[in-house]
């Protein structure tokens, strides 16, 4: 486990030290931001519902975007090889590079606590439901880090690797407003699997059981997912 | 200190290292001696537990690599081919994650990186990002990667690579001053480094081992078989044939290359006999011009084309 811490630090500073956190960052604080009070005004109501509820939509283009280079970027340099014949396991590796970039989504997050504040400001903020969007933020970010983590195992193009972990983090956002297209028996199983489903219950401020049970189940799955795919390469 | 096993590795239906078996002493330098592709950097590669085998065992001191991967890890270092290292750290930082990851105290910390750039001789770009460095820098930082946790076997797949001809003799130094305590294998395709560097070579082709032995071994058995190379005027190989093949000691004259003006001819003869004043008697008593004439004994480099042609 200390290998996984030391492999977390390694990745979450390379973020900073090379542009990608930057970009990242500010593309979607620049986002969210216009998304969010481009028609804040028009409702005239103190709520961050609206940021929220764009959030899946945009962490499913922007976390790819964050976890593309974790794995693909060593396979591609070969400098996997190295950390692979260190003493390190795969676990290692996966936890380590999976916290680096929750750490980063968090750190994402951060500077959109100006939202609620400013907010605060100009009308009674509901607290309830901003805290538990935030929570629901994180728990989403962490899974779709899974996936992508997944995504990037997969291969050494980090364009590839980007593609389908957007891909896969889009669907699962979009799966429960297909369900018109299914029949009525699969509905409930389908809704379920939805990230935007679960994400929309804890921001409403209602932290239920099930719905963090859905975000580390999905965490896990991608994690593990991902641990598979490193073991098949050795 | 290793014993490896009828190790086998298959990718796909292509065999890459077909069951080769070898010893590996503590404080040896073993170099892994083979044409391109001849499964050098996939036997390594397995030594270090990066891919697993298909068949076969690899044990290190009391550990084998199935059960104890970790515990193999921590006693090796190793610098692949071209040393593939992050571009983007600075190599100050890349040695410092390395020594936490291999959990070096951390009041020891800063002496042993400090150690390694007087060692590999990078003080100089400890502060340059590893991807602008030349090839030559960074197969030294690759070195240093290798030798953080003063470990006890030290792979080194082709350490010269790219290197100019500086490098490759200070590569070399370092080779032989850390080989006198530690074991070594390396592999590489330059000769004349197997013959300075190692004590036992072990030459593979086609994932076969064809040879075993000390350098010296290898080329004692190499000097039993001597050759005379000749080039005349004014001569045809029949006739040349015909005239040493009566001589003593002579085993068989072959024909390299005949043109109008000259004819160039092998003639190989027995470890012990010296034919070399016979033939000049034979060519005196003709009219035959002798352009060349020199005895030649097999080099490294000879036997390593034999050992690796004839299987083809």
């Amino acid at each position: 486990m200390r290998q996984a811490i030391q492999i977390f630090r390694k990745e979450f500073r390379s973020y900073f030290v090379t542009p990608i956190a930057y970009i990242v960052i500010a593309i979607f604080l620049l986002v969210t931001g216009w998304f969010f009070f481009a028609t804040f005004f028009l409702f005239g109501q103190a709520t961050l519902r609206n940021f929220f509820s764009l959030l899946p939509i945009i962490f499913s283009f922007v976390i790819p975007a964050v976890t593309m280079r974790l794995v693909s970027e060593e396979l591609n340099i070969g400098s996997y090889e190295i950390l692979m014949t260190m003493p390190v396991t795969f676990t290692d590796v996966v936890i380590g590079k999976f916290l680096a970039a929750v750490a980063l989504v968090v750190a994402m997050l951060i500077p959109t606590l100006a939202y609620p504040i400013t907010v605060s400001t100009m009308g009674q903020l509901d607290w309830g439901p901003v805290v538990g969007g935030y929570i629901g933020a994180v728990l989403l970010g962490a899974a779709f880090c899974a996936i992508g983590l997944f995504a990037s195992s997969l291969t050494r193009n980090q364009i590839i690797a980007f593609i389908l972990g957007m891909a896969i983090c889009f669907i699962l956002t979009l799966i429960d407003k297909m369900l018109f297209f299914l029949p009525r028996s699969l509905l409930g199983v389908l809704a379920y699997l939805g990230a935007d489903y679960h994400f929309q219950n804890i921001s409403k401020g209602i932290i239920d059981s099930r719905d963090i049970i859905y975000f580390f189940s999905v965490c896990f799955i991608g994690l593990y997912a991902a641990y598979l795919a490193l073991r098949e390469k050795y | 200190m290793i014993q490896v096993e009828n190790l086998t590795k298959y990718f796909h239906n292509f065999c890459a290292v077909d069951a080769i078996s070898f010893d590996i002493q503590t404080g040896e330098i073993l170099g892994l001696l083979g044409p391109n592709g001849a499964g050098k950097t996939t036997t390594l590669r397995m030594l270090t537990g990066f891919l697993q085998p298909t068949a076969g065992s690899i044990r290190v001191k009391d550990y084998s690599i199935d059960e104890h991967p970790l515990e193999i890890k921590r006693i090796l270092g190793y610098l692949p081919e071209s040393a593939p290292l992050y571009h983007d750290m600075l190599v100050y930082d890349y040695l410092n994650y390395v020594a936490d990851i291999r959990e070096i105290d951390k009041r020891r910390k800063l002496d042993r990186v400090r150690q390694l750039g007087d060692l590999c001789g990078i003080n100089t770009v400890m502060h340059q990002p590893i991807g602008e460095l030349s090839k030559g820098y960074k197969q030294r930082v690759g070195l240093a990667h290798a030798m953080m946790n003063d470990p006890e076997i030290l792979i080194l797949d082709e350490p010269t690579s790219g290197l100019d001809p500086n490098q490759i003799v200070e590569i070399r130094q370092i080779i032989k001053r850390i080989g006198k305590e530690k074991t070594i294998i390396l592999s590489t395709h330059i000769l004349s480094e197997a013959e300075a560097t190692c004590d036992r070579v072990v030459i593979i082709n086609k994932g076969k081992i064809v040879a075993d032995d000390s350098t010296e071994n290898l080329k004692e058995s190499a000097g039993d078989k001597k050759y005379i190379q000749l080039s005349l005027q004014k001569a045809d190989f029949k006739s040349v044939d015909t005239a040493f093949a009566a001589i003593e000691g002579i085993t068989g004259v072959t024909r390299i290359d005949e043109t109008d003006h000259q004819l160039d001819v092998r003639i190989d003869c027995r470890s012990a006999a010296d034919p070399r004043v016979d033939i000049y008697q034979k060519i005196k008593q003709t009219d035959w011009v002798v352009l060349e004439f020199h005895q030649k004994t097999q080099t490294l480099e000879t036997i390593f084309r034999e050992l690796t042609m004839e299987s083809e």
